[in-house]
């Protein structure tokens, strides 16, 4: 399990690209494509970027299954706007809705894959830099994200546990039964790893 | 050079420390207890975790109590849990993370990773993301992780309770070629062979302190006396002990 999806090794350009860069053309390019006033040219624009985006993975050495898993729990919400943008009457603009979110999809997996966590630290570290005055650590900024990244993989392990837990003794895993336990796993858990800070010197 | 002068402590009203005073100078140390003895509660206060509520515990010379980074600075601490004590996403930035305070440039801290993680088994992992790692390898990497700032003194609380006896073996080689001081907690007693000296903790008091096997004998007659041989009820009531 990779829940973030994070970085892949490689040498390709876009790994070499610094993150700011790779975050700001991301932002350029979904900033574009939404705005595109003309309906046929964001119809031409929205699609061609997308399929872009999709070639970029196997050029970059990402393969083509992990942009297929980037879009497979995509389709859900795909298929709920298609259906109710057509039925609101415009099968045109639902069409483009769909493709405007796979384009920004594929486009912000192929930053993640291709950029250290440690770089996007950096980066809002020193994005986080001019609020200094106001009393934010620029470096306690970054630290509280790459914890939260962290969490995720161990959120994901305690709630698995407590379902295990659950079916281990044949009972079906009700959120009332595993809410709890996660809970206080999660809890004791902060504590360790607030104690291992303090031990490794970063509090 | 760590000092403990007639340290005590308590969680709530139960006294887990009673009135503890040692020298740590040797360069293996082991510490051997029942559960809830008071060991880890012990081990932490060596690097100012744990400040005692009376007595004093110094670190070359430097009060805990006043200047607790000091203390930590010098001494490393090693966990049983590998899983809590891994901080970054990945390999190569968890190890980093402990020397972002000591300010060196990106190359030289790259290098220092390196070396460490090559050191440990670990350079084909360091850009792998660590929850990914096997218990024993993480283990390692949380042992590296407190390598790579250099500390004079390494604690380590059970370091290969949660291994299997191949990973635990791994670990205890590694902390046996170690330059550095060592105290070490633990329950698997064939790790304390050729420590130089071994304390016996019991109910928060230092009841042996001497060669290993004098240790180790007295630690098993200790709780020989106290298991009830028969009963199958011999769990020790022990208080929701900690690890
Ligand atoms: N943070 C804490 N809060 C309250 N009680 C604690 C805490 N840590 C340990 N204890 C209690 O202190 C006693 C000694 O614990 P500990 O030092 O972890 O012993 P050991 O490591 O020998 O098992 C145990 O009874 C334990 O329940
Ligand atoms: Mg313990």
């Amino acid at each position: 399990m990779n829940v973030l999806g994070l970085f892949v090794p490689g040498r390709s350009v876009l790994h070499r690209l610094p993150a700011g860069a790779k975050l700001l053309g991301l932002l350029a390019l979904v900033t574009v494509l939404v705005a595109l006033d003309d309906h046929r040219a964001g119809l031409i624009a929205t699609p061609a970027a997308a399929l872009a985006c999709l070639c970029a993975y196997p050029a970059t050495g990402l393969g083509l299954r992990r942009p297929l898993r980037l879009l497979l729990p995509l389709l859900p919400f795909l298929a709920v706007i298609a259906l109710f943008q057509t039925l609101t009457g415009d099968p045109w603009a639902a069409l483009r809705v769909c493709l405007l979110l796979v384009a920004a999809v594929l486009a912000a997996g192929l930053v993640t894959f291709t950029t250290r966590v440690s770089a996007m630290l950096d980066l809002f570290e020193r994005l986080a830099r001019p609020l200094a005055p106001a009393g934010v650590r620029p470096d306690r900024v970054a630290l509280v994200l790459a914890l939260t990244v962290r969490s995720v993989p161990m959120v994901a392990a305690a709630w698995q546990e407590s379902r295990d837990a659950c079916a281990a003794r044949g009972l079906p895993a009700w959120p009332h039964l595993t809410v709890v336990p996660v809970i206080v796993g999660m809890i004791r858990t902060a504590e360790a790893m607030g104690e291992a800070m303090t031990a490794r010197g970063v509090d | 050079m760590i000092e403990l002068r007639d340290v005590s402590h308590a969680y709530g009203d139960r006294p887990v420390l009673r009135g503890i005073s040692l020298d740590l100078a040797e360069h293996r140390i082991g510490i051997i207890g029942a559960n809830g003895s008071g060991k880890s509660t012990l081990a932490r206060t060596l690097n100012g975790l744990v400040v005692p509520d009376s007595g004093t515990v110094r670190v070359d010379g430097r009060d805990t109590r006043r200047d607790p980074r000091a203390a930590r600075r010098r001494v490393g601490f090693v966990f049983s849990d590998a899983s809590t004590q891994i901080l970054m996403p990945t390999v190569a930035e968890d190890v980093a993370l402990g020397l972002r305070r000591v300010g060196l440039t990106a190359d030289e801290t790259r290098s220092r990773v390196d070396a460490v993680l090559d050191r440990h088994g670990l350079l084909d992992h360091r850009d792998h993301p660590a929850h990914l790692l096997s218990g024993g390898q993480k283990q390692m990497l949380a042992l590296a992780s407190v390598l790579v700032t250099e500390p004079d003194v390494l604690v380590c609380d059970e370091p290969t309770t949660l291994l299997d006896m191949h990973n635990a073996r791994v670990i205890e080689r590694t902390l046996r070629a170690l330059p550095q001081r060592l105290v070490l907690l633990t329950h698997q007693l064939d790790m304390l062979q050729g420590f130089d000296r071994v304390l016996v903790i019991d109910a928060g008091r230092v009841v042996f302190d001497g060669a290993p096997d004098a240790a180790i004998a007295h630690y098993t007659a200790l709780m020989d006396a106290r298991a009830p041989s028969t009963e199958p009820s011999g769990l020790r009531e022990g208080p929701g002990e900690r690890s």
